[in-house]
């Protein structure tokens, strides 16, 4: 099969991370891609949104939301007792699993449109409420050793962070202006879409590199974790879209928000509020693993058994 | 020592980016009258600091202040931070200007 262009840029970073090439994206590069991919992920959802009606979304929304909170209900006791990692640990990176990924969204998406597969233009509306109710339940289950927790600079974090604020606001501005009214941007934001993300894919690449060097002292049982946990997730979010009468392209979509583990809201709500966690695990797990598991291996077997397991439940 | 400058202590706190906000807070609740800080990057301890990404990122926050501050931010530094974070703090004398503005 083909791969997808932007995927062979991810390679291409992590081929460079691999044999320590001086190359080195600017930090301020990687701030900007990221707003930039989020700002235009918020508008095409909230341009798509604006023909369906919101009252028809919630039910959907809140069964997507309610299946994703087993992610990390059961991704936590299979670390921690199964697993042997500490209580902190266990938790966060239950969090950074339950949460989702926006950039393996995006991914997944152009993979769709490549072959040509629709999806309900709503889905990006799951990608936002799927952010932050993992992050919750994993500072609840750190919280019997950690003590009192402060929620307050937490819940700050999480819904005054940048991937929360950009993605809502985006998606706004999108709902509000509509397909005619964004025209006039258009031209950024989605014409270069797939330039902007391809650099930041180069990006994720070196980090990626970067971070599997801690997972070699990690140990097996996370390696095993990090690939069999997104493909029981990505099977999880299949069956749910079936439930909800969701198209292939749809079970595509949320199979890829369920399975993808966050790496831009949770490691920095994670950090501040269990800070006994080695976030050394949970970022080279979500990042040095899933991730490329995701974009390589993951999306198209989660195309492949949407395929196959269309119309069961 | 020329006559219009002062003693006082140059706090020099290097710490993981992610800390910005609670530090500042915390150095303002302490009695710190300003502070500058500058994107960091290097390598310790917790091993390489390259700031490619916000999770790999460091700050560097120099506060100009009394002796007595100095001291109270990095005791509270050291209950507050020390165990869990990656954090460098160290204190220098300097002479500064308008010794009433620190």
């Amino acid at each position: 099969m083909p791969f997808e262009p932007v995927i062979l840029f991810f390679i291409l970073g992590l081929f460079a991370g691999v044999v320590r090439s001086d190359l080195k994206i600017p930090g301020v590069l990687y701030e900007s891609l990221s707003i930039f991919l989020l700002l235009a992920i918020g508008l095409k959802g909230g341009v798509e949104l604006a023909r369906y009606a919101l009252a028809d979304l919630v039910g959907p929304a809140l069964i997507v939301v309610l299946v994703a909170t087993l992610i990390p209900l059961v991704a936590f006791p299979i670390l921690h007792r199964l697993g042997g990692f500490a209580r902190a640990d266990a938790a966060s990176i239950a969090a950074h699993y339950g949460s989702v990924s926006v950039v393996t969204f995006a991914v997944a998406a152009s993979f769709l449109a490549r072959i040509g597969e629709p999806a309900e233009g709503y889905m990006v509306v799951f990608l936002v409420l799927l952010e932050f109710p993992a992050l919750l339940i994993g500072v609840i289950l750190a919280r019997r050793t950690v003590g009192k927790t402060k929620w307050g600079p937490l819940l700050h974090e999480v819904f005054s962070g940048k991937s929360i604020v950009l993605l809502i606001g985006g998606l706004l501005i999108g709902w509000v202006t509509g397909a005619e009214g964004i025209k006039p941007l258009d031209q950024l934001f989605f014409a270069l879409f797939k330039g902007m993300l391809a650099f930041f894919l180069l990006e994720m690449g070196l980090v990626a590199a970067s971070r599997m060097a801690d997972l070699r002292r990690a140990g097996p049982f996370l390696l095993g974790f990090a690939t069999l946990m997104p493909l029981s997730a990505g099977l999880l979010g299949i069956l749910t879209a079936n439930l909800l009468d969701l198209s292939v392209g749809g079970a595509v979509l949320l199979a890829t928000l369920y399975a993808s583990a966050s790496y831009i809201a949770a490691p920095a709500a994670m950090r501040i509020a269990v800070p006994e966690a080695n976030p050394a695990l949970s970022i080279g797990a979500a990042l040095g693993i899933t991730f490329p598991f995701n974009l390589l291996i993951g999306i198209p077997a989660y195309h492949w058994l949407a395929i196959r397991l269309k119309g069961v439940i | 020592m020329n006559a219009q400058l002062s003693l006082r202590k140059l706090l020099t706190i290097v710490c993981e980016a992610d800390l910005e906000t609670l530090v500042v807070r915390d150095l303002k609740a302490l009695g710190a009258r300003g502070y500058t800080i500058t994107d960091a990057r290097g390598d310790g301890t917790h091993g390489a600091r390259d700031a490619a990404w916000p999770a790999s990122a460091n700050i560097r926050i120099e506060v100009l202040c009394t002796e007595q501050t100095a001291n109270d931010i990095v005791e509270h530094l050291k209950n507050r931070y020390y165990a869990n974070y990656g954090m460098v703090t160290f204190l220098l004398d300097v002479q500064v200007l308008r010794p009433d503005k620190f």
